[in-house]
């Protein structure tokens, strides 16, 4: 388990001053400040919708686009930056010549990712929520003060993170297994758009294309809100293709991890 | 501690349907200098990946401190350092960056950090980034990051290559320091036995997989056949002279050598070139050129 925590902080350590860390926090931010320019200049639109639906609007601008290409995106840049750092420098010889065991320095990374996954979403959440204040405070005409919404886009974007594991752990591994960026992105990007296209289909089967996940959480958040008679922004957590996308990280994460372990390197 | 710092047992390797290494028997004794001599492409790397468990071989194969290497291996690595081809090196961080993250992850506390760079002559440019330092400044950190835990082997691999003369003599005493100073085990691989000759205590000759050679810097020397060297006022005719008359002669920089039998001899050929109307200016005897006779074990 030390050596688990070791490896954690040495990552971070490592990759504190490198795109892969920094996406994660910038992203977020410079999506949220031009999101919030376009709603500034045309507010006068939107104050005759309720507070709720204000901040359904307002969300819905940066969900709609997560679920179903950024997210799959930044999760295929994301996981190919944290090995890549080590590919670039030669560096598996040396730390599997390290006396740390293998489970350690393979899990720490998955976790890492996990972690830089996780800190973009809170942040997206944490950014909108911000950016609904200041724009109310600037524009008194909007109504975003007079509806709580942290809770229910936190939950949004807990849901999102859940059905994002899937694709994070097979990108991961992708990335471990080959240097280049070509491969991992190429793949990625392919079953991403064919993700995209079986969700728009409403292919049954959809569910077990793991990079359809974020954009199916999304459609069931809509199908459940549109169903509700209040039409209030109430939702499950967990369902179908997040317990799915959860098994996939799961299976994909063991078999890395034999994968790491029988693995000589050359 | 074992008498066998590494040890392998008739250790054999392949890569797909090639065979790269043939029953290797290496043994490599505390406190020694141990140098694995081989052209490219012998073995000299796949062997150093297998002593580090980078590349998995049959078990009971390798022994590192008396002890079997696939079911010991975290004890096993935690005393060794290593540098295996080109340093692993983060650009995007400081010299004392990469030795900072590395001894977070071994625990190893920040004041050997300061000592390390001290002792690879890096002080001056630990805060430079390291994708900007100098190829032998790179093979520098790479020594520092092996060196930082203090191991007691130290594996390394090539590692003056891209040095200067002065950085290979920097690197040789350094080596020696550690040697005879703190009683380490060194382990260093080369393909130039010239780079490694004068600092080695003991040697290993590997050739397309198969350990030729394996012995004291002595022993190597026993081996190695004695000569006569000549120099004559005609070296050209007197070479011609001297193969005509069963003696196999090579003219190399105005001095002719041809393999020593006794000292009867000697006065046979003195005597042939004189009777022939040669000057002969010198004849004496020396051992063969130790990088001429890695050459003739390789080829």
């Amino acid at each position: 388990m030390q050596g688990f925590i070791l490896s954690l902080q040495s990552e971070f350590y490592k990759t504190r001053k490198t795109l892969a860390f920094l996406s994660a926090i910038l992203l977020p931010l410079a999506l949220c400040l031009m999101v919030s320019a376009g709603f500034y200049l045309n507010a006068h639109k939107m104050v005759n919708h309720s507070a709720e639906m204000q901040w359904m609007r307002f969300s819905g601008a940066f969900i709609g686009v997560m679920g179903s290409l950024l997210l799959p995106l930044l999760i295929i840049f994301q996981s190919f930056s944290i090995n890549n750092i080590e590919h670039k420098a030669e560096m598996w010889k040396s730390l599997f010549s390290l006396p740390i065991p293998k489970w350690s320095i393979y899990s720490a990374k998955f976790v890492y990712a996990l972690f830089l996954n996780a800190l973009c979403l809170t942040l997206f959440a944490t950014f909108i929520l911000a950016s609904g204040i200041i724009l109310d405070l600037l524009k008194p005409e909007l109504k975003f003060n007079e509806f709580s919404f942290a809770g229910t886009l936190f939950k949004l974007h807990m849901k999102l993170f859940l059905a994002s594991t899937g694709i994070l752990s097979i990108q991961f591994l992708f990335s471990l297994l080959w240097a280049d960026f070509l491969k991992p992105m190429g793949i990625g990007l392919l079953l991403t758009v064919f993700g995209i296209i079986t969700a728009n289909l409403g292919w049954k089967y959809a569910f077990t294309i793991p990079y359809t996940h974020p954009m199916l959480a999304i459609n069931s958040i809509m199908k459940q809100v549109l169903n509700n008679k209040n039409q209030q922004m109430t939702f499950d957590l967990m369902s179908k293709e997040i317990w799915f996308s959860l098994a996939v990280a799961t299976v994909t994460f063991v078999i890395g991890y034999f994968v790491i372990r029988n693995r000589s390197v050359k | 501690m074992p008498d066998q710092i590494v040890e392998t047992k008739s250790l054999s390797y392949h890569f797909g349907i090639n065979q790269v290494l043939d029953n290797v028997s290496l043994r490599v004794e505390a406190g020694s200098i141990y140098g694995f001599l081989g052209p490219n492409g012998a073995g000299k790397t796949t062997t150093i990946k297998i002593l580090l468990n980078l590349l998995h071989s049959d078990s009971d194969k390798v022994y590192l401190f008396g002890k079997e290497f696939s079911k010991n291996r975290i004890e096993i690595l935690s005393k060794i350092g290593s540098l295996i081809e080109q340093p692993a090196i983060y650009h995007h961080l400081s010299g004392r960056e990469n030795l900072i993250n590395r001894a977070r992850l071994l625990q190893i506390p920040k004041i050997r950090v300061g000592e390390i760079l001290k002792l690879v002559d890096l002080t001056e440019s630990a805060d430079k980034k390291a994708g900007k330092y100098s190829l032998g400044m790179k093979q520098r950190l790479g020594i520092g990051l092996a060196l930082l835990p203090d191991p007691e082997l130290l594996i390394l691999d090539e590692p003056t290559n891209g040095l200067d003369p002065n950085g290979i003599i920097d690197v040789r005493n350094l080596l020696r320091k550690l040697v005879s100073e703190m009683g380490k085990t060194v382990f260093i691989s080369s393909h130039m036995l010239s780079e490694v000759e004068k600092m080695v205590t003991h040697l290993g000759i590997i050739n397309r997989g198969k350990l030729v050679f394996q012995g004291s810097l002595e022993e190597l020397h026993k081996i190695s056949k004695k000569q006569i060297l000549i120099q004559a006022s005609d070296p050209v005719k007197a070479k011609v002279l001297l193969s005509e008359n069963g003696y196999p002669t090579d003219l190399l920089a105005e001095i002719l050598y041809t393999p020593y039998i006794s000292k009867e001899q000697n006065a046979e050929i003195n005597s042939l070139l004189v009777r022939n109307n040669h000057k002969v200016y010198s004849l004496s005897q020396s051992q063969e050129n130790l990088e001429n006779l890695f050459l003739s074990i390789t080829q």
